[in-house]
């Protein structure tokens, strides 16, 4: 509809008025409404897309306020847990170090007393009553390094224990790890479709089918996780194990 | 008594082995999933599994499965040991056929007191 077009159709109605056509006032003025409309479909049209775009957002948006609202915090709860665990598995390992170099030590000192000793004894430079102490001082050294070294065994096995917690801190940081590409995911998203309207891509958000080891206060909320051998070893005889 | 250890964390692996070699099982294979570990198991030798259930590749669960399924290793005896601690996750195991189960961290008396379990029942 060019401006000529509609010039020529109000003269045509002044026109009509004039000469007390209504009937083709009627029509002209219908016609020139009917513009109007057909205005205001496209315009509505328009705001229908913007709507639908709108809410392709909005799912965007939820899905990363449901990372922000649920899963940072739990991420930030499953971080601190690794602290925890590395710096009990550390303190475990000191501790059996400490003890340890100690009774090493004395070992050693007993050890290297008596061979002296014995050194002295081989080439007869031993009188026979420091010979009886000898004898009773190696006696007494070999139940002490009995005990000594029962104690050295235990600490190394427990130094041994402690570094389980690469396994379980490796899998809560993949778990993390998952968490961040989800919301990388969801910003990428976002920033696409705010930049250029294009039709939002699969995700691919990971959905993790396995919950890994528990975290305190996170994943032993609800009554469906085994807290213990002791519970896993209920719920198997339950099963009739 | 040869037994094969999977896991993907080596250093899991790695404690494993020096708790069954504590109780006189010197003689151990290592496999990282069940991928690997099937092959193992299936060209024979090994009396006992110990395996991990969330690993890449093929979990423990499928390992199981696949091996309760071969009619050459269905008896194999399987002690899960596994971060895995939720309820139904622990009976879907035990209906797979696991022998014993148990979550990490455990202790060296656990798997000795598991371990021994086993074998009395496939003994009696």
């Amino acid at each position: 509809m060019t401006d000529k077009d509609r010039l020529s159709q109000v003269k045509d109605l002044l026109k009509a008025l004039e000469e007390g056509d209504e009937q083709t006032a009627d029509r002209i003025l219908d016609e020139i409404a009917g513009i109007r409309e057909s205005q205001l479909f496209i315009e509505v049209g328009r705001l229908t897309r913007q709507l639908h775009d709108a809410m392709v957002h909005f799912s965007v948006d939820s899905k990363i306020t449901e990372i922000a609202a649920q899963e940072i915090p739990d991420a930030k709860e499953r971080l601190r847990y690794v602290i925890t665990m590395t710096e009990q598995a550390a303190d475990q390992t000191l501790t059996v170090v400490e003890d340890i170099v100690p009774v090493a030590r004395m070992l050693n000192e007993q050890a290297t007393r008596l061979a002296e000793n014995w050194e002295r004894f081989l080439i007869r430079k031993m009188p026979f009553e420091e010979f009886k102490d000898m004898s009773q001082e190696i006696t007494e050294y070999f139940n002490e390094s009995v005990k000594s070294l029962e104690i050295m065994q235990n600490g190394l096995n427990d130094i041994l224990m402690a570094q389980g917690f690469q396994d379980i801190t490796g899998q809560i940081i993949r778990r993390v790890i998952a968490m961040v590409e989800d919301l990388e995911n969801g910003m990428v998203d976002l920033i696409r479709l705010s930049s250029v309207k294009a039709a939002s891509k699969e995700t691919g958000m990971s959905s993790v089918e396995l919950p890994g080891p528990v975290v305190p206060g996170v994943d032993d909320k609800k009554d469906e996780v085994a807290t213990s051998q002791d519970d896993v070893d209920d719920l198997l005889s339950s099963l009739g194990f | 008594m040869k037994i094969l250890i999977v896991d993907d964390f080596s250093t899991m692996r790695r404690i494993i082995k020096n708790l069954l070699r504590d109780l006189g099982f010197t003689n151990t294979a290592e496999a990282d999933d069940g991928k690997t570990a099937l092959p193992r198991l299936k060209s024979g030798g090994i009396d006992f599994l110990v395996t991990d259930w969330n690993m890449p590749g093929m979990s423990g669960l499928d390992l199981l499965k696949a091996v309760r399924s071969d009619p050459d290793l269905a008896t194999l005896p399987v002690l899960m040991v596994t971060a895995e601690a939720k309820r139904e996750q622990i009976i879907m195991a035990a209906q797979a056929g696991v022998n014993g189960y148990i979550i990490k961290p455990f202790t060296a008396a656990t798997l000795k007191e598991k371990i021994e379990k086993i074998f009395e029942r496939i003994d009696s």
